[in-house]
């Protein structure tokens, strides 16, 4: 842990990083730039594990390990995603997530 | 105020101010330089906290990794000029809304909850630590998970593969119409 810096304030960063990437999602409406606040998210919560980890249980590795998982799992999230998008802009010619929504039925 | 307390809250500026410019950024190949820039700063954090093998991860995979695979896609297809129009006042103010609502609920629990150290002595994080771990069996091995990453990532990479080849059909009229 870093002396002189409470774990709030890395609390604190990773909440606004987290609400910001919420706001990128609910305002684009392309799809690779949701994808890239759905990775400011990811990010977000990878920060808590770590400072949870460093700060409240020094003497486990728990949420190192979680950190390393959720990245794995964030890699093969965007590989799908941007397959599918590719699909999707053959079909639709552009990716706007209002042209999608014929896929619903 | 020492070195490590100030390149703590610079990454933390950086971070906040390039997440900020990638959610909001009207050029797309800018959004995704932004988010890199954030993710190293991410990785510099990690490093703060001596995780170097999480932060050298963090650099590989996240920065090297699934940015450079976003680039690639917006270079397919996108063209690099192209501007969005801004959002409409409507959603923005809905987004800002339910953004600043929600960052207002969880800071004010963060800064009511008294964290409690569990006072042990920190673990020493090195390499062999780490191998060890995550290749045993035991208590505080992680053998299950990272088999089970490995399927997944097996699972969607063929995923992928399938997804986005095009059909056999679309292949005949293509080179027909050539």
């Amino acid at each position: 842990m870093i002396q002189g810096i409470p774990i709030t304030h890395f609390l604190i960063v990773s909440t606004l990083v987290f609400f910001i990437g919420i706001y990128g999602f609910l305002t684009r409406r392309n799809l690779i730039t949701m994808l890239m606040s759905i990775e400011l998210i990811l990010n977000s919560v990878n920060i808590n594990f770590v400072i949870f980890n460093r700060y409240l249980y020094p003497d486990q590795l728990q949420g190192h390990f979680f950190a390393l998982f959720i990245v794995a799992v964030a890699a093969a999230e965007a590989s799908v995603a941007i397959a599918l998008i590719i699909n999707v802009y053959r079909k639709y010619t552009s990716i706007e997530s209002d042209n999608v929504n014929e896929m619903k039925y | 105020m020492g070195a490590n307390v100030f390149m703590f809250y610079l990454f933390s500026a950086t971070i906040l101010v390039f997440a900020l410019l990638a959610v909001t950024s009207r050029k797309i190949l800018r959004a995704a330089v932004f988010l890199l820039f954030a993710l190293v700063a991410t990785s510099g954090i990690y490093f703060l906290l001596q995780y170097q093998f999480l932060a050298g991860v963090q650099l590989a995979l996240y920065a090297g990794g699934i940015v450079v695979l976003i680039i690639f896609s917006i270079l397919l297809t996108h063209h690099i000029s192209h501007k969005f129009d801004r959002p409409p006042l409507v959603k923005m103010v809905t987004g800002i809304a339910v953004a600043a609502l929600g960052a207002g609920l969880t800071l004010f629990c963060v800064w009511n909850y008294p964290f409690v150290n569990n006072g042990a002595a920190p673990a020493d994080v090195n390499m062999n630590t780490i191998g060890m771990q995550l290749m045993s069996l035991d208590k505080n091995g992680y053998a299950l998970p990272f088999e089970v990453i490995s399927i997944l990532l097996l699972a969607a990479m063929i995923g992928a593969i399938v997804i986005a080849k095009k059909d056999k059909k679309e292949e005949k009229t293509d080179s027909l119409s050539k």
